[in-house]
């Protein structure tokens, strides 16, 4: 399957187009089709469908103008604009400094606890953002899904990655802080883009089946916010996954986004990386892409049906 | 000759059931794959008791490039599945369609505009969404401006438009695309009769380029002068295929009104009182013709009368209103004038009473008789409200390329004059 245009050839040639124009004396002759290829073939799906690469990169410039138009629409009529990508992790810094900082001191000796929070508060708002946003993605845009064709990927794709401009500003943050406090850069600092790609990787995968099950099941809708505050108290923002008595702590290691947190503050601080956790969050990122990839695949064709 | 759409044996079927159709709560998923673990990994077919219905059945078509096919049709006659089966939107049940060629639909004028952006912005993501390329939005971007007549509020967020602006915006864009396979779902019903005449010549002009248009409407005019071909849908299937002129024609026979005639053989049922008793009603053209096309806004019509007057030397007199599909009385008219029975007594007996309402005086629409029967020019002795029900079709002749509804409750052929009266034009200073 294609959409590109140059592989069908836009313009009849001149010399067809003389008798284009004639269908009766085409319909007596039914049977004189020519060898050109059909450009697309409709038919019914089997139940196992490959992720069509090829079909996403055609859209790409679709997927461009999807997480423009997120971008341009998020901050549209508020006073503050884009400063609501700093103050949320800002306030939530604060709060936590305000009610944690004291117990969390001897967990987190070496730390200042504020450069601690925040550290984990940045990738976990984009994360958070980015799962609600693309979890709600194919809901919201229930016009688009019934009414004109795209790969449907494209949608819960581009909702992750409009969150990355937020992103990008909430580093600012970051780095401001980490002046502040005199923060010395280390080797580890090479991890940050592989901790980048990590979150986005689990960001699509997560917002992805999430918003493939939402079309069918509203249930998501409300589960979503919930989910999130939980999944906050499980991936080592608050406190380190240390906290967690060594009974329970490899529960942790099933979520990906408690070794990735905890992997930006190695990179970030100077701090050791457990290395165990980082890949076996790796392995269940990639899991967890691929099974929604195929779920996403299998729910796909009923979509603009059910939406 | 090459074809552009190859449609075989094409099904599709939808469940009603409030269970499949909606979306189903997730507990009762929950519950189901619990008591059965591999149920999911099994083929799914509709459960058991479930209603579904075929919106399309095992059609075949042929749409070859060059042509402009017209598909018409009542609602639910599966021509909006097709046009979304052929969109790539929903898949097929069964079947299978070939498209020779890259496929712009329009299902909806304005599709994926943001109210928060503004024109220059939507133009760009709105062609994004049609398939169109960065650079082509770009090169067309001055002609796509010009064609919706919004270059004044072109940085100003759609939401501020007025419907006109935003559609003539939304057309604008997807006139544009380049499409070999142009797709159109219903869009003339929008607009003004300017821009109209726009969109109708634009479609033309990617016909006349060799292109292939695939349009739906519940305009016949318009299917008429844009279409060399046409199909008709009911029920999911083709009733016909054939010739614009054709399949639209018979359509309209079709469609026609069913209270366009009425009889009533048993007096004890029929409408009226113990005075006076309706027979027969009917709406017909003034020349019965062999090929009956129904009443168009150019026939001489006859809106005609059966009755038995029970009650010996009454003087009876009719009073017929005409309504319009808006509910609004275009006339009030009586048989004051009629030369014979006028202000006479009539003698008990079946009579006829016919209206003569000439041609080129109603607009097109439905119309609706109210008629009261009065006695002694004062007192109403039955009233029935409609007694008839019919449509006045539009017609193509003296049409100037335009296909809109024409405004007014009525659609007189009045008589001008023009002429020049001095050659010499002055300038006004």
């Amino acid at each position: 399957m294609n959409l590109v245009a140059e592989d069908v050839g836009m313009d009849p040639r001149p010399s067809s187009a003389g008798h284009s124009l004639a269908p009766e004396q085409a319909s007596s002759a039914p049977s004189a089709f020519p060898d050109k290829a059909p450009a697309v073939v409709i038919q019914p799906s089997r139940s196992w469908v490959p992720l069509n690469l090829k079909d996403i990169w055609a859209y790409r410039e679709l997927l461009y103008f999807l997480v423009w138009r997120d971008v341009k629409v998020r901050y549209k009529q508020t006073a503050l604009g884009a400063a609501w990508a700093i103050l949320q992790p800002l306030f939530m810094m604060l709060i936590f400094t305000l009610f944690f900082g004291r117990v969390a001191a001897s967990q987190t000796s070496s730390v200042p606890y504020p450069l601690f929070a925040l550290a984990g508060l940045v990738p976990w708002t984009f994360f958070s953002t980015a799962i609600s946003m693309s979890g709600n993605s194919l809901v919201a845009n229930s016009n688009l899904v019934t009414k004109v064709y795209f790969p449907r990927l494209i949608m819960p794709m581009a909702a992750v990655l409009a969150g990355l401009v937020d992103f990008a500003l909430s580093w600012g943050l970051l780095i401001v802080l980490m002046l502040y406090y005199g923060v010395k850069l280390q080797a580890g600092i090479a991890m940050v883009p592989v901790l980048i790609l990590m979150t986005i990787f689990f960001s699509i995968g997560v917002g992805t089946w999430l918003s493939a099950i939402n079309v069918k099941y509203r249930d998501v809708r409300f589960v979503l916010p919930f989910l999130i505050q939980l999944w906050l108290f499980v991936s080592s923002v608050i406190l380190p996954s240390s906290a967690v008595g060594p009974r329970w702590r490899w529960l942790l290691l099933l979520n990906p986004m408690s070794a990735i947190i905890e992997g930006y503050r190695a990179a970030l601080l100077g701090l050791p990386f457990d290395w165990i956790a980082l890949a076996i969050a790796a392995v269940i990122t990639f899991i967890v892409t691929a099974y929604a990839a195929y779920e996403f695949k299998r729910m796909e064709k009923r979509f603009a049906d059910i939406v | 000759m090459h074809p552009a759409v190859k449609v075989e044996n094409l099904s599709k079927q939808y469940s009603l059931g409030a269970r499949e159709a909606g979306y189903a709560t997730l507990r009762e998923t929950l519950v189901t794959s619990l008591r059965a673990p591999l149920g999911r990994l099994r083929r799914k077919e509709p459960a058991v008791g479930d209603e579904t219905f075929w919106a399309l059945r095992d059609l075949n078509l042929e749409i070859f490039s060059g042509e402009r096919l017209g598909i018409v049709g009542h609602n639910g006659a599966g021509k909006s599945t097709l046009l979304k089966i052929l969109s790539r939107i929903t898949e097929p049940t069964t079947g299978r369609v070939q498209l020779f060629g890259r496929v712009g639909s329009l299902l909806e004028v304005g599709t994926g505009f943001h109210p928060e952006l503004t024109g220059r912005e939507n133009i760009s993501l709105n062609g994004a969404m049609l398939g169109m390329k960065r650079e082509e939005i770009a090169r067309k971007f001055d002609e796509i401006v010009a064609f919706a007549e919004i270059e004044r509020f072109l940085d100003t967020p759609v939401k501020r438009y007025s419907s006109g602006m935003y559609t003539r915006l939304a057309f604008a864009v997807a006139a544009h695309l380049e499409p070999e396979i142009l797709i159109v779902d219903e869009v003339l019903a929008v607009g003004d009769a300017a821009f109209q005449k726009k969109c109708l010549g634009k479609m033309n002009e990617v016909a006349s380029t060799g292109r292939t248009v695939i349009f739906v409407s519940h305009n016949m005019t318009a299917i008429r002068s844009l279409c060399n071909r046409a199909v008709w849908l009911d029920k999911g299937s083709i009733v016909q295929e054939g010739t614009a002129e054709t399949v639209a024609t018979n359509y309209l026979r079709t469609s026609f009104s069913t209270l366009n005639l009425r009889v009533w053989d048993d007096p004890a049922t029929a409408p009226g009182n113990e005075r006076v008793r309706f027979h027969r009603a009917s709406v017909h053209p003034v020349q019965p013709s062999t090929n009956f096309d129904g009443i168009n806004v150019r026939t001489p019509f006859v809106i005609e009368f059966d009755y038995w007057n029970l009650v010996p030397n009454a003087k009876l007199n009719l009073s017929l209103i005409l309504f319009n599909d808006e509910g609004m009385p275009l006339f009030n008219t009586g048989p004051i004038g009629e030369p014979v029975w006028h202000g006479k007594p009539f003698p008990a007996g079946l009579f006829r009473s016919q209206c003569f309402v000439p041609g080129d005086l109603m607009n097109a629409g439905t119309h609706r008789v109210q008629l009261m029967v009065v006695e002694d020019q004062s007192s109403v002795i039955f009233r029935t409200d409609d007694i008839l029900v019919f449509d006045i079709m539009d017609s193509t002749e003296l049409r100037t390329g335009w296909y809109g509804k024409v405004i007014g409750a009525v659609r007189p052929l009045l008589t001008w004059s023009t002429e020049l009266l001095d050659s010499e034009p002055k300038s006004i200073e």
